[in-house]
C-alpha cells in the first residue's frame, strides 16, 4: 500500500463495463513527509475520497477486492483516507492533511 | 518479503472496513547494509511493531491478508515479523 494525494479525477464515458459506477482519481504517491515521488496513477476508489485529500491505495488484484462480488478490471484502488501521520523524528509534528498543495493565501483588505 | 524499518503510524477513519482494528504503519525498506531502499510504503500491523523497530514485510497480497486474518480484503502489504538479527555467510553474501 502506497501514501499519496488526490490530484484530479479522471472522465471515462466509453469504458469496460466493469468499471461503470466507478470513480477514478488521479493520485500522486508520497514520501512520510509528503513530498511527491515517482509518477502519478490512476486509481479507483471505495471511500469517498475528494480532490486535495491524503490517502493511501493497494495494489494488484486486491484492489478489486472491495467491491466483491463485482470483480472490476482495476489494479489500483484508495481504500482509506489519512487523517494524521505520526513520524519518528522527535521535533516533527504530527503531519495533518492539509487541502489540496497551493500557494500560501494572502489575505486582501482589512476584515 | 522485505527488510524494513517503521518510520510512522497513519491514523484514518474512513477506510475500508477489513483494516480496522490494525495498526498502519509507514515502513521504509531497507538494504542489508541499513541504507533505505527505494520509497516508504503503508502496511498493516500483523504483529504489534512499532515506530523505530526492523521488521519484515509481506508485499504479496494472499501472504499479506491472512498474517492480518482478513482474507479477501484490499491488503497487499503486512508486518509480519520482527528482525531480532541478520547473519550473513562470509564470502557469499
Amino acid at each position: 500500500m502506497t501514501l499519496g494525494r488526490v490530484v484530479g479525477c479522471v472522465w471515462s464515458t466509453v469504458k469496460h463495463p466493469g468499471l461503470h459506477g466507478l470513480r477514478l482519481l488521479f493520485v500522486q504517491p508520497l514520501t512520510p513527509e509528503l513530498a511527491p515521488t515517482g509518477r502519478r496513477i490512476i486509481c479507483t476508489d471505495c471511500t469517498g475520497a475528494g480532490a486535495g485529500e491524503l490517502v493511501y491505495w493497494v495494489r494488484g488484484k486486491e484492489a478489486s477486492f472491495p467491491f466483491l462480488p463485482a470483480e472490476p478490471p482495476v489494479d489500483t484502488t484508495i481504500v482509506g483516507i489519512v487523517d494524521t501521520i505520526h513520524l519518528r523524528k522527535a521535533d516533527a509534528e504530527p503531519v495533518a492533511p492539509a487541502p489540496a498543495p497551493s500557494a500560501p493565501s494572502k489575505r486582501k483588505g482589512k476584515k | 518479503m522485505l527488510i524494513a524499518r517503521v518510520v510512522g503510524e497513519l491514523v484514518a477513519t474512513q477506510k475500508h472496513p477489513s483494516h480496522e482494528g490494525r495498526k498502519l504503519l509507514l515502513v521504509q525498506p531497507l538494504n542489508l547494509d541499513g541504507s533505505n531502499r527505494g520509497d516508504a510504503i503503508v502496511a498493516l500491523d500483523a504483529v504489534d511493531a512499532g515506530v523505530g523497530d526492523q521488521v519484515l514485510v509481506a508485499t504479496e497480497g494472499f501472504s499479506a491478508m491472512t498474517s492480518v486474518g482478513r482474507p479477501n480484503s484490499p491488503i497487499d502489504t503486512a508486518v509480519i515479523a520482527f528482525i531480532d538479527a541478520i547473519e550473513l555467510v562470509p564470502g557469499v553474501a
